[in-house]
């Protein structure tokens, strides 16, 4: 082992298989290089943290961004908007994020998602309708990127013709929260600083026209809202709208890709779901434990030294929690690198915990649960071209680039 | 028992009884089954109910929001029992292992789960309770009758007890635009479990809501008209409140009555058991085939000073199942103790309440996040210098943190800094809790008999 474990990850080469070099991380649940961020990668840990006041999300308590490869992105984001409740403590961040759930979540909107259940199912159904040539399909590009892509617009009320825009802004952004040792970091800056910029006018133009004429969606609401915390602010707003856009770009996307490819990988388990389509609540969860899409939180910061398994993680360091190790650990999950649907307690890291766990958890879940059920359902012996597909250089929003598949037919 | 294959013996061919069969009768019963019991298994049970979840009786229910039959416990694997529903045990004989049941029937029993749970308390005066309108919210029954009430529209409900179960129904009749008064004979709602500081806050929160809600006063009479129908309640300050619905809220009573005279160490705070759940009988000697689970049992926790406590918290009940199964099909060197930390949780008035250890063992209280003015917070409880209990108001999300802090006697008050901690950092202050007024309704024990082995003790349930 020549690289040290902060490189394995970074590292393209292990894209595919990133599991062995979290088993090696574990031996050492709290790891830390010189000049490096405090790695933790093992579920008790992890778990603790997330619900750890002293943990802040906010990246004005790093005392110094010069050795954290991530750091970097933090600081444009708000050089152009305000941080958004992604990037805040509380209580500024719980205002927020209780504004943005008022028009998508319980108490105030318990059925926003639910409501969403046919229109989901008839873009899933359009789709896959829409594959052309079964010899040869790229779920990627055919599938499982356009439809969160059109479920974000539809429910954010984003024009979807507009998608050739924000896509390469969304990429940019996405690809900022990563460190590719290849790219040059000053110029990836700018990149990420012009791409942010350039969303959020695009996104105050589009804010400005609900303010003006309200529509059945959650920019007008988020715009015209006069709830019990008063209104956001318009750079809040922005903000707010940017984040949603973009995680619910970026996520689903390779959800719903790691899921067929695990399917594929365990045909017995996508012939049970062709078979018994509420099979998919189950795979759902056990994916999200298996191969979840963020696979590290590379944003915290302790506000005062925390002692845990043994080292004292200093004030201001840079701590990095990688979920997806944490959901691989034996001292949680019997047998954590077997798939397994029946699996029972799977209270996996999936979509973090505490303050910060995902916000569109919801739509996530019931997205994917479409998704892989249809697909499962209609594609004829499905089976994979590439084994592994090409990956993203993304390590902390990991997914295929590509997942060539064929299958011989597609069933009505 | 060791090593002569009579645990083998139970396993295949035993009889286990449980006896309650609600949310700790069922899981423990689930528990068995799972551990590998193939022989008899029998689930008695009062109510004709199949078991059915408590928590939505008095919020979903009582909303109109859900059917009482609709809260079906969920059943996690068959479990090939023989069911006793709807007849009441009526007394156990431990000597014979046999459980009597009201219909005449005797059944007997290698090993024994006891898991009757509590019985709403209700209004002592038997007339007044027996008048049309006058209702306790603890069985789906109860909740039925209490939610078709609730549907015809009465002019006003009047909540005697403003506990958690008190100030939900309270809730629930707002959220359903009907008038409202709460009577508590402390100084705010929730003053018991959550100490007086925490109380102002649920106070604040009841009448923001429109509840007519009078603390410090005692409920001196129920009055009914001519119909036997309740018409009016008499306050010790002398007032008068015209209601056509009392929901007697006074706490829990727990079922352990038919125990009465069968040695075991049952009485009005439950029925103590180790740390194993096995039930202690009178003379302070663990039996080795009785269990204990659930609102029933009191046992002690090492974490609170060996303390016997009695919770009737919903994940208790399921935690102590689960280990009272694995312990009864256990060699004793394998067996699990029971030591969950008390986690409770209330849904009012739009708030999200939920505490973790033993709050009312607490005498300070730190508002460490979030802030009481905006009723989003969470308090934490010290005892002798250390964290002893933590409850949030819409902070839920912080309490795993606050559970380890009480897990690992972590010194009280916390002196780091925290996100969310309002500036300039709040101090502790007395959580007044009341004064443990009311005497202790423990049982008494006398001494006969001079020699080790004719010394007699005579146990007197109090009530």
């Amino acid at each position: 082992m020549t690289q040290s474990p902060l490189h394995q990850i970074l590292d393209h080469a292990n894209r595919p298989d990133p599991y062995p070099i979290y088993a090696e991380l574990r031996k050492t649940p709290v790891h830390h290089e010189a000049d490096g961020p405090y790695v933790i990668s093992t579920y008790h840990e992890i778990r603790s943290l997330l619900h750890d006041p002293r943990l802040s999300s906010d990246v004005r308590h790093l005392a110094s961004a010069a050795h954290d490869p991530l750091a970097e992105s933090g600081q444009e984001e708000q050089t152009v908007l305000p941080p958004s409740f992604l990037r805040l403590d509380p209580p500024e961040h719980d205002r927020l994020r209780r504004m943005a759930n008022r028009p998508f979540g319980p108490p105030h909107s318990p059925h926003t998602v639910d409501g969403m259940r046919q229109e989901l199912h008839d873009i899933v159904s359009g789709l896959i309708d829409g594959i052309g040539d079964t010899g040869r399909i790229d779920l990627v590009d055919q599938f499982s990127y356009p439809f969160p892509v059109t479920v974000i617009c539809r429910l954010l009320g984003v024009p979807r013709e507009d998608e050739a825009r924000f896509h390469g802004w969304a990429d940019t952004i996405a690809a900022s929260l990563d460190p590719d040792p290849d790219a040059d970091p000053a110029e990836r800056g700018k990149g990420a600083h012009d791409a942010r910029m350039q969303l959020g006018m695009y996104l105050a133009g589009l804010i400005e026209e609900r303010r003006k004429q309200p529509r059945d969606d959650m920019l007008s609401a988020l715009a015209t809202a006069e709830g019990p915390d008063g209104a956001m602010t318009t750079m809040e707003l922005l903000s707010t709208a940017a984040l949603l856009l973009i995680a619910g770009h970026e996520t689903t996307v390779n959800l719903v890709t790691n899921g067929m490819l695990t399917l594929l990988r365990n045909p017995d388990v996508l012939r049970r779901l062709r078979a018994e389509p509420r099979l998919a609540v189950p795979v759902v969860e056990e994916l999200l434990r298996f191969e979840p899409p963020v696979q590290l939180l590379p944003q915290r910061t302790p506000l005062t030294g925390i002692r845990i398994h043994g080292v004292t993680i200093p004030k201001g360091a840079s701590v990095w929690l990688v979920l997806a190790s944490g959901n691989r650990d034996p001292k949680r999950f019997q047998n954590p690198d077997r798939f397994d649907p029946d699996r029972r307690d799977v209270q996996h890291l999936g979509f973090g915990s505490g303050i910060h766990s995902c916000f569109g958890a919801p739509l996530a879940r019931l997205e994917a649960q479409l998704a892989l059920s249809e697909l499962a359902r209609r594609l004829e012996n499905p089976r994979l071209l590439e084994d592994p597909p090409p990956y993203r250089q993304n390590a902390v929003l990991r997914g295929p680039r590509h997942l060539p598949i064929a299958c011989d037919g597609i069933r009505p | 028992m060791n090593g002569d294959g009579a645990l083998d013996r139970l396993r295949r061919e035993g009889r286990i009884v449980v006896v309650g069969a609600s949310l700790a009768g069922l899981r423990a019963a689930e528990t068995l089954r799972e551990k590998g019991f193939t022989g008899s298994l029998t689930m008695i049970g009062d109510e004709p109910h199949e078991p059915y979840d408590r928590p939505p009786l008095s919020k979903q229910v009582l909303l109109g929001a859900a059917t009482a039959d609709g809260t079906a416990l969920p059943r996690r694997r068959a479990l090939d029992a023989t069911w006793r529903l709807g007849v009441r045990a009526t007394g156990l004989d431990m000597a014979a292992r046999r459980v009597r049941l009201a219909d005449g029937d005797e059944v007997p029993y290698d090993r024994l789960l006891i898991a009757t749970g509590v019985r709403a308390r209700p209004w002592p005066r038997e007339e007044e309770a027996g008048l049309d309108g006058v209702f306790v919210l603890r069985t789906l029954d109860d909740a039925a009758a209490l939610g078709r009430r609730l549907a015809e529209g009465p002019r006003r409900v009047f909540v005697i007890g403003a506990g958690f179960t008190g100030s939900e129904i309270a809730s629930a009749c707002r959220e359903r635009g009907l008038a409202v008064t709460v009577a508590e004979r402390g100084a705010a709602p929730l003053v018991g479990a959550l100490g007086g500081v925490v109380g102002a806050v649920a106070a604040e929160l009841q009448r923001e809501h429109g509840v007519d809600l009078r603390c410090g006063v005692m409920v001196t009479a129920l009055e009914g008209d001519a119909s036997g129908r309740v018409r009016a309640a008499h306050l010790s300050d002398g007032s008068t409140v015209e209601t056509d619905v009392v929901v007697v809220s006074l706490g829990a009573t727990r079922n352990t009555e038919w125990l009465a005279g069968s040695g075991l160490g049952a009485g009005p705070r439950g029925i103590a058991c180790d740390a194993g759940c096995r039930a202690f009988d009178i003379r302070g000697i663990v039996t080795d085939d009785i269990y204990v689970a659930g609102d029933v049992a009191r046992s002690p926790h090492p974490l609170f000073g060996y303390q016997f406590l009695s919770l009737e918290h919903w994940g208790n009940a399921v935690c102590q199942a689960e280990i009272a199964a694995h312990n009864m099909l256990s060699e004793s060197a394998d067996r699990l103790p029971h030591m969950w930390v008390p986690a409770f949780w209330s849904a009012q008035f739009g708030v999200n309440i939920k505490s973790v250890g033993v709050p009312s063992m607490g005498t300070e209280i730190l508002v460490s996040q979030g802030s009481l003015m905006d009723r989003r917070f969470v308090g934490v409880y010290g005892y002798q210098g250390r964290v002893i209990g933590a409850v949030a108001f819409d902070h839920a999300r912080w309490l795993p943190f606050y559970q380890e802090l009480i897990e690992t006697t972590a010194p009280f008050p916390p002196a780091f800094p925290m996100v969310g901690r309002s500036p300039g950092g709040q101090r502790p202050v007395d959580a007044d809790f009341p004064d443990p007024s009311v005497p202790t309704h423990g049982p008494t024990v006398t001494l006969s008999g001079y020699s080790p082995a004719d010394r007699r003790m005579t146990f007197t349930p109090a009530h």
